[in-house]
């Protein structure tokens, strides 16, 4: 019996060797054995357009007879999911990165996509993920956050017999100077407005602090690397001073303390109470992008409707903001599994390009997806019509206005972005100062550019 | 026996080994690999364990579990323990009690933390703070949490070992003039130490182990001081591009740590129980 038992043990234990090595020889077999890979798999990064892939991929099937599956990953497990997914026989062909910091991670299954069609037609060929001249990465839809504000509510604000700033419009905000002066009044009268405060709470829950420490201190990069003329494509991004520091803590000041909660219960609170404010018409202002319409508008009870959204640049005091836009960029970029058979990657190619430029894949990312596509395939007729996005379409077709690019995909890994949010909510809840956030923002930046590859 | 062996244990064998043994094998190869998937790993050595000490997180994680399951073992198995004495008095409504003080258990870690953090929250709001102000909140509202869950669970064992002791013993003692606390010291407890050993091994691993809860209750606010072990393995496999390796690294020194304490703990406990 103990025999028999060892033996047993001590063959699963080999045959679990043999299949743990296994692995490595595995991937480059099976591309004769084609039955087993074909089907092009799509993991789709935004659980919320989820359904509108299953349409898609169902209507690709009538118009041309390939399969493709999409598979979803669930709220905030996109690189979990992916991990996993990556090392079975059920590997994505189509995946996503957020930039140069998810290809250093991900550059042994990213492809080269230099000769596909999508990229051909991509309008803006600077804003693909290149590396040595190779595309790995094409983006396919452009995003843009700012200042969100209910037009409702400052309407009804400009109209109080007991304000006390000279504006009348919020078209005469174009610095923090006036922002600050016209936020701070409004604070005084939310009373008389109906209003708990005027910015949504600062959420700052661990998790939920990307606004902060990740778009709102894109804004201080951005200037400091263009004011050095910093080359991003060097190592000159390594190391920062936050140069701009104080102006973040401006607009960051002026956000926690005209506020619907007080500044030091804001650790427990996160993005989707803001926005739930915001629709609830508790707040005039909350600072997030063109995906949080759907949000905004979905909320039961919503107040804000579509007219009344509007957009403000994020002024933060620094000169010249005057002719500053909204933050516009993306930080989704489509990838083909290079370890995928080639007659996959081939599908897979072929599919983001039918949906890209055929005329029901195109009227799919216009109206069901809702993505502002980068590519001359689509005309100016074949956009997105929510509310926000609308805007941001204006805001970037205004050629007097400087949008700001996302350089936060510069960020040198998650662990930078959780000490700098880690910090700033220390300072909101007033237990460390403004120097140590600077410090570690710093310090931090420094420490994890030295672990990157 | 041997005819039957293949059709009762083979089944149960090879799940295990599946879902068991062979992750286990390869979770050890690739914390000496650098990977990104567990199919691309490259050798580095002991990289990845030399770096899991590069920076202090991983020892104040260490620190603020020890510390955590030190203090929640004691409360958890103490009160257990009186409630477990209480309930099996001859009182009414036992059953009922029994029942209610078991429910908490039955409610998955995630959503006790989000529970807790409202209600913790709630209360702290009175003084103008919440949760994430201070690592001592989170430490001892971790505490609560996990004696609220727990203590319904060690109770039904403790109940079930104090309903095993023969009551001639009590009755002995008391005809041998006995006081209540000297027979529950001389006897009682005595004959529960294989309660004890079971329930002091269940709360020592599970307060180690916490994941869900410290997750969903404090996030590690603020700033990392109350992130658990688990915890920041998880944070470390996510946090940096690369750095899957490290997080596996620490993932077998957390291993190896949990079989050592749990291991010395059994041999301590169990050297204490008796033959009736």
């Amino acid at each position: 019996m103990k025999k028999h038992f060892a033996f047993i043990i001590a063959a699963l234990t080999a045959s679990s060797v043999l299949t743990g090595c296994g692995g490595d020889t595995r991937s480059s077999d099976s591309s004769d054995e084609s039955g087993r890979t074909a089907a092009v798999r799509f993991l789709n990064f935004k659980p919320e357009i989820a359904t509108a892939y299953e349409e898609i991929v169902k209507t690709y099937k009538e118009e041309t007879g390939n399969t493709v599956i999409v598979e979803t990953a669930a709220n905030n497990t996109y690189e979990q999911t992916l991990s996993a997914k990556m090392a079975t026989s059920e590997a994505p062909a189509i995946f996503q990165i957020n930039g140069p910091r998810g290809y250093s991670n991900w550059r042994d299954y990213c492809a080269d996509l230099t000769g596909t069609e999508l990229y051909q037609h991509l309008t803006d060929k600077n804003s693909a993920l290149s590396f040595d001249g190779k595309c790995y990465g094409i983006p396919y839809t452009v995003e843009g956050y700012g200042i969100i504000y209910n037009k409702e509510i400052t309407d009804k604000y400009f109209a109080l017999d007991s304000k006390s700033v000279p504006f009348e419009s919020m078209e005469d905000i174009d610095n923090f100077e006036k922002l600050k002066a016209l936020v701070e009044d409004m604070q005084s009268n939310k009373d008389a407005l109906g209003i708990k405060g005027v910015f949504a709470s600062t959420s700052l829950k661990p998790g939920d602090d990307w606004r902060w420490q990740t778009h709102l201190a894109n804004i201080p990069i951005y200037y400091e690397f263009k004011n050095n003329n910093v080359d991003l494509s060097s190592d000159a991004t390594n190391e920062i001073t936050f140069e701009y520091g104080d102006n973040f803590k401006n607009i960051f000041d002026l956000y926690i303390n005209n506020s619907t909660v007080d500044r030091k219960m804001l650790g427990s609170k996160i993005t989707d109470e803001s926005m739930a404010e915001f629709a609830l018409g508790e707040c005039a202002m909350v600072q997030n992008g063109n995906w949080a319409w759907s949000q905004i508008n979905g909320i039961s009870g919503n107040t804000v409707t579509a007219e009344n959204i509007k957009y403000l640049p994020i002024y933060t005091g620094i000169p010249g903001e005057e002719d500053q836009g909204l933050c516009i960029g993306t930080e989704n970029f489509l990838c083909i599994n290079s370890q995928a058979d080639e007659t996959v990657q081939k599908g897979a190619a072929d599919f983001l390009f039918w949906l890209y430029s055929s005329e029901s894949g195109k009227n799919y990312v216009t109206n069901s997806l809702g993505f502002i596509a980068p590519f001359d395939t689509f005309s100016d007729a074949e956009k997105p019509d929510d509310p926000l996005t609308r805007e941001v379409l204006e805001w970037s077709a205004d050629t007097k206005k400087n949008n700001i690019p996302w350089n936060f995909t510069l960020f040198p890994s998650q662990t930078f972005k959780e000490d700098f949010g880690a910090a700033l909510l220390q300072y909101a809840q007033g237990s460390t100062d403004w120097d140590s956030v600077k410090n570690t923002v710093v310090s931090s930046w420094k420490t994890e550019s030295e672990h990157l590859e | 026996m041997k005819k039957y062996f293949p059709l009762f244990v083979l089944p149960t064998l090879l799940a295990f080994a599946m879902a068991f043994v062979i992750p286990f094998i390869m979770g050890i190869y690739l914390s000496f690999n650098k990977f990104t998937t567990v199919e691309n790993a490259k050798w580095t050595g002991f990289d990845n364990y030399i770096r899991v000490f590069g920076n202090s997180d991983f020892i104040n994680a260490l620190w603020f579990t020890v510390l955590f399951t030190a203090v929640s073992v004691i409360t958890v198995n103490v009160f257990a323990f009186l409630i477990a004495l209480a309930l099996t008095k001859a009182l009414r409504g036992t059953n009922i009690f029994r029942t209610i003080f078991f429910m908490p258990n039955l409610i998955g870690g995630i959503v006790l933390g989000y529970i807790w953090n409202l209600i913790i929250n709630g209360v702290l709001s009175y003084f103008g703070v919440d949760i994430s102000y201070s690592a001592k909140y989170g430490f001892w509202g971790l505490v609560i949490l996990t004696n609220w869950q727990l203590i319904g669970y060690m109770m039904v064992i403790y109940i079930a070992g104090l309903q095993n002791i023969p009551k001639d013993l009590n009755e002995a003692a008391e005809i041998d003039g006995a006081t209540t606390g000297q027979a529950l010291r001389h006897v009682t407890i005595p004959m529960l130490m294989p309660s004890v050993t079971i329930c002091t091994f269940l709360t020592l691993t599970n307060s180690f182990k916490l994941f869900d809860q410290n997750l969903a209750l404090t996030a590690g606010a603020p700033a990392r001081k109350t992130a658990m072990l688990a915890l920041d393995i998880y944070n470390t496999f996510y946090g940096r591009a690369g750095w899957q390796g490290v997080g596996q690294a620490k993932a077998v020194i957390f291993f190896i740590i949990v079989a050592m304490i749990a291991f010395v703990q059994l041999k301590f406990t169990g050297g204490k129980e008796v033959e009736s």
